[in-house]
C-alpha cells in the first residue's frame, strides 16, 4: 500500500495521504487556503465557494476535491484571490452585518477574511433583506441576519450531537436557516452545551449571558490574520504572506 | 391537532412503507388529498417515517408545486418562460387576475383558486400555455382565461375544458389533452415506426458488454445537454462496487423552451422503455426509474398503463422475453417543480425524498448514486437513441451526423419562427438550415441550448448543432427584430434567481446581483465600468459555482455581451456630474428624512 500521496500547490510539492481532501493536506503542510463552510472533522459540504482552487485548471473546491497524485493545484494566484473576494464581498450584502455592534467582532471568520484580503467595503449593492432573530431559547439567541448558510451547525448538531437541531428550508435566494421545531428554537432539544454552537463561523449563533468576556480588541482575529495558526502548522510551509492592502 | 388527519396521513405514509426515502411521492399525496402539506401533517410525517419535522419541511419547502399553506382546489399555474412572454402572457395573466379578482400568487378568498406563474411547462410551440391542475392549456388568449374562469367556477373540473383533443396520443384516453405535438421534419429515426420487444429482443441475444460495445460503436453521446459518451458511462456503472445497480431516466425536461421528451413521452414512450430496459440489462440493473417532471403529470396514466402492457407483453418484469436471468422493472418518480433536478445528482436526492441538492463530486452517480448505488442517469432522448441503436445497428446509426456527434438531434424551436415545432436533424446541420426549415421570420437572435446555452447572431448563423460547435439540449428559441433581447436576458436571470437551489454562495446571490444589474443596466444607471464588473461577476458565478446550474446561469449576460454588446453599450453612460447613474439624491434624502422623523424632507 502506497501511503504517500504526492501533489503541488502553487509549484511547491505537497505530501498528503490517501483519502485527504486538498484542504485537508494543505493544512498538515501549513499552506492555507481560505474557507468558511469547512470545519475539521465533520462532512465535507463544499457551500460557500471560499476555498474554490483550480485542480489541473479546473476550479473546484478545496474542501471537498480529493488528492491525486501528480495533482497540480492553484491557490494563491491572482485569479482566485478576485474570486474569494468576490464571494465575500457577497455574503456582506447577502446578510445584515454590522460589525460594530457584533458581539462577535473579532472572532468572526467573515470578518477576519474581509481583513485579511483587504476588502474595506463590499462593491456590490447591500440586499437588505429581512431575516427573523429567535431570542426564545434561555441560554442561545439566534440571528439569522448574520448567518452565512455555511450548515457547520446543520452538520455538527446532526453528526456530533446526534440532534439535528438544525436544518434549510427553502430555496435559492429565499433559502434559511430553520430549527426541529414548528417555530422556535426553545421547542428543540438544543442544550448550551452542544457542540454545534461552538462552530459557528460568525456571530448567528450566540450563548446568552458569556457576551463580551473577551474585550474587543483582544480577540482571537486582532491578534493575527485568520489562517496564521495553519500558516505556523510546519517549518516547511512556504513564507505566510498576508494579503492585507496598507 | 385532528385525529382525523394524523390518521389519514399516517394512512398515506403507510402506502409508502413509511420510507423517509419516499418523501416526495407522501408530499404529493398530501397535497393532492388537501391542497397543501401544512405544519400539523409535516409532524405525523416525520413521527411516521422517523425523518426529523426539519427535514420533512426542508423538502417540502424546496420544491414549487408544494405548498405550506393551503392552495385553491384548482390550482392555475401560468408559464412565465419567453416564449410565453413573446405570445401575450402579461396579458393572459391580466385577465386571469382581472376574472378571479386576485393577484398572481394569491388564492382567492373563497379558497377555490390559486393563481401562480410558473417556470416553462414545456409548451414553448403553443405558447402561450397554462397548467391547470395537471392539465395543460394552450394558445391561451385572455378571452380563454376569462371562459376558462368562468366555467370552471360551475364545475371546477378543468378536464371538462378539454373540447378539442391534441394531435396522436394526446387523444388518447388516459391522456386526453388539447396538447398538440407540433412534429415537423421528424422522419428519420426517432419517430419512425417499430415493432414492439424488437430492440429488447436483439440486445438480449448479446451480451451485457456486447450491449455496451454497440453504443461505444454508434458514438451515442448523451441528449440531455453534457454530450457525455454513454457507453463510457455505463461501463464505469457496471463496473463499480456495489450492488444493486440502479439506472435512472431523466424526464425533468426543465431547460426553458425544450419540450422533445414530452413529444417522446407522448408518442415513442415504448422506445423510452425499451431503451431503459436495454440500460439496465447493461449495466446490471433490476429497477430502473423515470424521474418525470411534475409539469407532465398529465401523462402519467397513459405511461403507467403503458408499462402495465410491457409486464403483460413479457417486456418487464421477471425473466424478460424469457431472458432467465434478467428481471427488470421501471416505477415512475414524479418531480414537483425544480429546474436544478434536472442536473443528475440532484434528481437523486431528490428521489431519495430530500430536497433537490446536487451532491458533492466526486463521487460521481456511476460510484455512488441513488441510495449511494452505482447509477447511470441518462435523458429520455438518449435511451430512445438506444432503442434505435439495437433496432438499426450501429452502423446505420453512425450514417447520420458527423465523427464527433453521430445521429441526429430532436431540436424544440419556438419563438419567432412560423412552424414552432419538434424538429429531428442530423448533427452537423447549421443553425441557419434550421431556421429555414422553421420559417423563422427575420431571425436577428437565437437562444440555442435555452437559458444556459448562448444567444447568437447572424454571424453565427452558419455553425452547425453538434457538441463541439452548437452544442444543445435542443432548446431553440429564435427572436425577430422587434425583440428587446436585454429584457430576454433578463427574464432568464430571474429564472435562475427563482431556480437556484441556494446552496452554494455565487449561485445563490451572484445570480440577484446579477439579475439586478441587468434591470440597472435597462434603466439606464450605469456606467461603462459597472458593465466590466458585471462581467466580472458573471465570470466569478460561472468559475465558483457548485454544479451546471451556476457554472451556466451567466450565459445569457455572458453570451449578449460578446456577440450583442452594442445593446448595452447603448444604455451606459458616464456620469455626467462625477455622482453615479444609480444614485438617485431626491430618493436618499426622502428616505433619510422619514428615518429621522422628518416627512416633509428638511
Ligand atoms: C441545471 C441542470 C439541469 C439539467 N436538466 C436536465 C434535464 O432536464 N434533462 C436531462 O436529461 N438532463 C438535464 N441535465 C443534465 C444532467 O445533469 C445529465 O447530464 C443528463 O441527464 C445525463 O444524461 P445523458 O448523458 O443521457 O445526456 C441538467 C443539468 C443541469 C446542470
Ligand atoms: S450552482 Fe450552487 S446554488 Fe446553484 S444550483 Fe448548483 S449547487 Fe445550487
Ligand atoms: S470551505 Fe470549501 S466550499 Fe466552503
Amino acid at each position: 500500500m502506497n501511503d504517500e500521496i504526492i501533489f503541488f500547490i502553487d509549484g511547491v510539492q505537497v505530501t498528503g495521504r490517501p483519502g485527504q481532501t486538498i484542504i485537508e493536506a494543505a493544512d498538515e503542510a501549513g499552506v492555507y487556503i481560505p474557507r468558511l463552510c469547512h470545519y475539521p472533522g465533520i462532512e465535507a459540504w463544499g457551500s460557500c465557494r471560499v476555498c474554490t482552487v483550480a485542480a489541473n485548471g479546473r476550479p473546484c473546491s478545496a474542501c471537498t476535491q480529493p488528492i491525486t497524485t501528480g495533482l497540480v493545484v492553484e491557490n494563491d494566484t491572482e485569479t482566485l484571490r478576485e474570486y474569494r473576494k468576490s464571494i465575500i464581498e457577497m455574503l456582506f450584502v447577502e446578510g445584515n452585518h454590522f460589525c460594530m455592534f457584533c458581539e462577535k467582532s473579532g472572532d468572526c471568520e467573515l470578518q477576519a477574511l474581509a481583513y485579511r484580503m483587504g476588502i474595506t467595503a463590499p462593491r456590490y449593492p447591500y440586499l437588505w433583506p429581512e431575516r427573523e432573530v429567535d431570542a426564545s431559547h434561555p441560554d442561545v439567541i439566534i440571528d439569522r441576519n448574520r448567518c452565512i448558510l455555511c450548515a457547520r451547525c446543520v452538520r455538527v448538531s446532526r453528526d456530533v450531537d446526534g440532534k439535528a437541531v438544525f436544518q434549510f428550508v427553502e430555496r435559492g435566494p429565499e433559502k434559511k436557516l430553520t430549527v426541529n421545531a414548528e417555530a422556535r428554537l426553545k421547542d428543540t432539544d438544543l442544550d448550551v452545551t452542544d457542540e454545534a454552537l461552538d462552530v459557528c463561523p460568525v456571530g448567528a449563533l450566540l450563548k446568552k449571558r458569556v457576551g463580551y468576556a473577551v474585550p474587543v480588541g483582544e480577540r482571537m482575529y486582532d491578534q493575527e490574520p485568520i489562517g496564521s495558526d495553519i500558516e505556523s502548522n510546519t517549518d516547511a510551509a512556504p513564507a505566510a504572506a498576508t494579503e492585507v492592502e496598507a | 391537532m385532528s385525529e382525523d388527519l394524523t390518521a389519514r396521513v399516517s394512512a398515506i405514509c403507510g402506502e409508502y412503507g413509511s420510507d423517509a426515502g419516499r418523501m416526495m411521492d407522501i408530499a404529493w399525496r398530501l397535497q393532492r388529498t388537501f391542497g397543501e402539506v401544512s405544519s400539523e401533517a409535516m409532524d405525523v410525517i416525520a413521527s411516521e417515517t422517523g425523518a426529523t419535522r426539519a427535514d420533512v419541511e426542508s423538502c417540502v419547502s424546496f420544491y414549487s408545486f408544494f405548498s405550506t399553506h393551503k392552495h385553491g382546489r384548482v390550482v392555475i399555474r401560468l408559464s412565465n418562460d419567453v416564449p410565453d412572454r413573446m405570445a401575450g402572457y402579461h396579458r393572459v395573466l391580466g385577465a386571469f387576475e382581472d376574472e378571479l379578482g386576485v393577484k398572481c400568487g394569491e388564492t382567492t378568498e373563497d379558497g377555490a383558486f390559486t393563481l401562480e406563474s410558473t417556470a416553462c411547462v414545456g409548451l414553448s410551440d403553443q405558447a402561450p400555455a397554462a397548467l391547470i391542475n395537471d392539465v395543460p392549456f394552450t394558445e391561451l388568449s385572455t378571452d380563454d382565461a376569462r371562459e376558462i374562469v368562468r366555467e370552471l367556477r360551475k364545475h371546477m373540473d378543468p378536464r371538462r375544458l378539454v373540447h378539442k383533443l391534441g394531435d396522436g396520443n394526446n387523444a388518447h384516453p388516459l391522456i386526453h389533452s388539447m396538447v398538440h405535438n407540433n412534429l415537423r421534419g421528424t422522419g428519420l429515426t426517432l419517430f419512425t415506426s417499430y415493432n414492439r420487444g424488437e430492440a429488447i429482443q436483439k440486445a438480449l441475444s448479446m451480451s451485457p458488454v456486447e450491449v455496451i460495445r454497440a453504443v461505444k460503436t454508434a458514438r451515442l453521446r448523451g441528449r440531455g445537454g453534457a454530450g457525455f459518451p454513454t457507453g463510457m458511462k455505463w461501463e464505469f456503472t457496471r463496473g463499480a462496487r456495489g450492488e444493486p445497480k440502479f439506472i435512472i431516466c431523466n424526464a425533468d425536461e426543465g431547460e426553458p423552451g425544450t419540450f422533445k421528451d414530452r413529444v417522446l413521452l407522448t408518442e415513442r414512450s415504448d422506445r423510452v422503455f425499451a431503451g431503459l430496459t436495454i440500460a439496465g440489462y447493461a449495466i446490471g440493473a433490476s429497477e430502473g426509474i423515470v424521474y418525470l417532471r411534475a409539469e407532465y403529470a398529465y401523462l402519467r396514466s397513459f405511461l403507467e398503463a403503458q408499462l402495465e402492457k410491457r409486464r403483460a407483453d413479457g417486456l418487464l418484469g421477471e425473466s424478460i422475453l424469457g431472458h432467465e436471468a434478467f428481471d427488470f422493472d421501471i416505477r415512475i418518480q414524479m418531480g414537483a417543480g425544480a429546474y436544478v433536478c434536472g442536473e443528475e445528482t440532484a434528481l437523486i436526492s431528490s428521489c431519495e425524498g430530500t430536497r433537490g441538492d446536487p451532491k458533492n463530486r466526486p463521487p460521481f452517480p456511476a460510484q455512488e448514486g441513488y441510495l449511494g448505488l452505482p447509477t447511470s442517469v441518462n435523458n429520455v432522448e438518449t435511451l430512445c437513441c438506444v432503442a434505435k441503436i439495437l433496432e438499426m445497428g450501429p452502423a446505420t446509426f453512425c450514417e447520420y451526423g458527423t465523427h464527433q456527434s453521430s445521429g441526429t438531434k430532436l431540436l424544440s424551436i419556438s419563438g419567432d419562427v412560423c412552424q414552432p415545432g419538434i424538429y429531428e436533424v442530423p448533427f452537423g446541420t447549421t443553425l441557419r438550415e434550421v431556421l429555414e426549415m422553421s420559417e423563422a421570420e427575420d431571425p436577428v437572435a437565437v437562444q440555442v441550448g435555452g437559458p444556459s446555452g448562448q444567444l447568437v447572431g447572424p454571424e453565427d448563423f452558419d455553425r452547425e448543432i453538434c457538441f463541439d460547435d452548437l452544442a444543445t439540449g435542443g432548446s431553440m428559441i429564435v427572436f425577430g427584430p422587434d425583440r428587446d433581447l436585454l429584457k430576454v436576458v433578463e427574464a432568464f436571470m430571474d429564472f435562475f434567481v427563482e431556480e437556484s437551489c441556494g446552496y452554494c454562495t455565487p449561485c445563490r446571490i451572484g445570480n440577484v446581483l446579477l439579475r439586478d444589474a441587468v434591470t440597472r443596466v435597462r434603466q439606464r444607471q450605469m456606467e461603462p465600468a459597472d458593465i466590466d464588473e458585471m462581467e466580472r461577476l458573471a465570470g466569478t458565478v460561472a468559475r465558483t459555482s457548485r454544479c451546471g446550474l451556476g457554472q451556466t446561469s451567466p450565459n445569457p449576460i455572458l453570451s449578449t455581451l460578446k456577440n450583442f454588446r452594442h445593446l448595452y453599450d447603448e444604455l451606459v453612460e458616464e456620469a455626467p456630474d462625477g455622482q453615479r447613474r444609480s444614485f438617485d439624491l431626491d430618493a436618499e434624502v426622502t428616505a433619510a428624512a422619514a428615518i429621522a422623523g422628518r416627512p416633509d424632507g428638511e
